[in-house]
């Protein structure tokens, strides 16, 4: 009986074995990440932002430029399933009123009890065009009647939910795309550098530490502070995204650098020279995918300093500018302490930011440890 | 020793030179100089002036030379502490600079010991009750602390105090003792008004700093000689200070130099939403005003304030840990 026992965990043992010598490493790096739980979560609320973010237009409830100068700084409304009739398998919510409130001259909102608004799916509403390609008006959800201020209103009676929506195309891209031009800027670099090595070496690496010390915030604002009024918004999301990458590169081409310097010496290198290979070609071709996962966990945890960034400068008012929205530029609403105090719904793209920067720091320290060949 | 020392200095002249450049860029970037804005004023106030003597006034200033012979003539000013005059106040860029810098450097200097002060104990805690109750409460705290934008922590708790304490954290001094000399009331007006915004600043950096410290002392204690030691009776607090805490601390004290500039960073703009008299504010309104001469000026100050920092840090790191001034004999 202990003989069958112990012979099947053998068995097991060599059957994982096995699995583990035959399996590729990018099967290894992908079956340490499953393990990591945290990452995973992370992986998944990255996921359903993007997804959101691409089909903004879609979720949003309704126009982010509608202004309802009824609902001025109107209060989230709360999805129910209970009213006084009783419980509802249905969700609804209450409509507004506004009112005012002659004793201390402030605008109050009341609930409109005996009216509830149920919501629905698939609704027509404001027309839009998804990717500027697209038109329709078909909305994922709304209510019957009234209004459907899911995080409130901000100093228009603009919509906060649909606004925070397309701001997370924003933001998410940036991240994105300040990456890409990282990457660019420090494989390039950071390849001549530890390819090469010598004087270049000796140049590259002086610039990287000169970068790397100077303090990064004020250089930013300086720099989008000096970009031209008459801009339009796509030449500033570029410029922006330009002046996010050019502090960043620097911990990429380091990366990049000490792999290829620990890689040169290897004998695939030495035939692929001997055998006519160019310098760009061999650093393309046989350096980069030996040290590929290196660079996406680096690449994915540069993303976060990226849209951490921008909702900086925006939100002081240095970088992206409305129309555009991002959530750096609906936290600029929040700037004053008194908005903020009777407005708290203001603060909620905060949240967004908080959200994504943890979900891509779960997903990049998960990577990384799924990265690293001598953790089991 | 010294040759290192040496290199170390030419370094910083190096990133001196660089950031002076980058300081001139500024200046040079939004379109039109000194001279477009003051005409500008000019015909606003309804005076004209003609083009010959906006062209005496071009070769005064020496804005008609190439750029690399005003980039010369600029720094050599800077090098004697003439930094210009600043538009926007009408005033010289070193008196307003003058009147902030010293507690801007202040706040960056307590918030690094702050940071120390609070990111040591947390990692030693986390690392001796790994996956404890308070181990998890750090980590989470690191991480969150990590994603929130400074700013924006600065705000949450504008609000909190304002709408639940009932108390105005902005600012750094109460009405009544803003223009007042400096006294002791003054000064402990002020400091009732400092524990916020370093703790602000401080949260990213401790943030990072108690996951490294975490992580490098659950190495050490993992080691040899913990176990020789502990297996030898040695009691439990003396053998966790007398040893691996304080191979595990050196990690943390290299970090100082990416550290300060992230705390320059974060000072600055933190003092911008909490409106602390440091030249964060300043800077802000100059770029706003299109002030270059006073924007490029402060952004060079922190940045040689910085290199400077960073240089004084790894002197201090040589001094402490042995193995790097071995490993530089060796290979000098």
């Amino acid at each position: 009986m202990s003989e069958a026992v112990a012979a099947g965990i053998g068995a097991s043992d060599a059957a994982a074995n096995e699995r583990y010598y035959l399996a590729s490493q990018w099967q290894l790096i992908r079956r340490k990440f499953a393990r990591h739980k945290l990452a995973k979560a992370g992986l998944v609320v990255l996921a359903v932002l993007y997804f959101v973010s691409i089909f903004a237009e879609f979720f949003a409830i309704q126009d982010i430029a509608k202004r309802d100068t009824d609902n001025i700084y109107a209060p989230p409304q709360r999805i129910r399933f209970v009213s006084e009739q009783g419980f509802s398998p249905r969700p609804f919510v209450y409509p507004l009123r506004l009112e005012m409130d002659r004793e201390k001259f402030r605008k109050v909102y009341h609930l409109e009890t005996s009216q509830p608004s149920y919501l629905r799916l698939l609704v027509r509403g404001d027309e839009y065009r998804l990717w500027n390609l697209f038109r329709s008006d078909l909305h994922l959800f709304g209510v019957e009647h009234g209004t459907l201020y899911l995080l409130g209103t901000d100093k228009f009676g603009r919509d906060m939910f649909s606004r925070v929506l397309y701001a997370a195309r924003t933001s998410l891209s940036i991240g994105l795309i300040g990456v890409a031009m990282t990457f660019v800027i420090g494989c390039s670099l950071g390849g001549i550098s530890g390819f090469f090595g010598g004087r270049s070496d000796m140049a590259v690496q002086r610039l990287i530490e000169f970068m790397q010390s100077i303090p990064t915030i004020p250089l930013w604002m300086a720099l989008s502070a000096a970009m031209p009024r008459n801009w339009s918004p796509l030449q500033i999301y570029f410029a922006i995204t330009i002046i996010l990458s050019i502090v960043s590169w620097g911990g990429l081409a380091r990366v990049v650098r000490g792999k290829l310097l620990q890689l040169r010496a290897e004998d695939f290198v030495m035939a692929a020279t001997i055998a006519g290979t160019g310098p760009g070609a061999t650093i393309v071709r046989h350096l980069l995918p030996s040290f590929m996962s290196y660079l996406i966990v680096n690449l994915t945890l540069a993303v976060p300093g990226m849209i951490l960034g921008e909702t900086a400068l925006s939100f002081l008012g240095l970088g992206l500018r409305p129309p555009v929205v991002s959530w750096g530029v609906l936290l600029k609403e929040a700037q004053n302490v008194r908005t903020v105090a009777l407005h708290p719904w203001l603060l909620v793209p905060g949240l967004w930011v908080i959200v994504t920067v943890l979900a891509f720091n779960f997903v990049g320290d998960g990577l990384r440890d799924a990265a690293d060949p001598y953790k089991q | 020793m010294t040759s290192y020392i040496g290199r170390r200095l030419l370094y910083m002249v190096f990133t001196m030179v660089a950031v002076s450049v980058v300081g001139f860029a500024i200046i040079k970037l939004p379109p039109g100089d000194y001279l477009t804005f003051h005409l500008q004023q000019l015909q606003l106030s309804g005076t004209t002036m003609s083009e010959a003597q906006l062209e005496g006034l071009r070769k005064l200033y020496g804005l008609d030379q190439p750029d690399y012979l005003q980039y010369l003539k600029w720094v050599a000013n800077f090098l004697q502490g003439n930094l210009g005059l600043s538009h926007q106040w009408n005033k010289p860029v070193t008196e307003l600079i003058g009147e902030r810098i010293g507690l801007t450097v202040l706040l960056a200097v307590i918030t690094l010991a702050a940071t120390y002060a609070m990111a040591i104990p947390i990692g030693i805690y986390s690392a001796t009750h790994q996956y404890s109750v308070g181990d998890y409460t750090a980590t989470v705290f690191g991480f969150v602390g990590l994603a929130t934008p400074n700013f924006l922590l600065a705000l949450i708790l504008m609000w909190f105090s304002y709408s639940v304490l009932d108390f105005s954290i902005t600012g750094l001094f109460s009405s009544e003792y803003l223009d007042a000399p400096w006294s002791f009331a003054k000064v402990l007006d002020m400091l009732k008004h400092l524990p916020v915004a370093i703790f602000v600043v401080a949260t990213a950096g401790t943030a990072g700093l108690i996951r490294v410290m975490r992580s490098s002392l659950l190495d050490e204690l993992q080691k040899q000689y913990v176990i020789t030691a502990r297996s030898k009776g040695v009691e439990e607090g003396q053998l966790l200070f007398k040893y691996p805490v304080r191979i595990a601390i050196n990690p943390i004290v290299s970090t100082v130099g990416g550290l300060l500039p992230e705390i320059v960073s974060g000072t600055i703009i933190t003092a911008i939403v909490l409106n602390l008299p440091t030249v964060g504010p300043l800077l802000f309104t100059a770029l706003t005003a299109e002030d270059m001469q006073l924007a490029s000026s402060i952004v060079m100050v922190l940045a040689i304030l910085t290199v400077i920092g960073t240089f004084i840090s790894d002197m201090l790191l040589l001094w402490i840990d042995p193995r790097i001034r071995f490993d530089q004999e060796q290979t000098a």
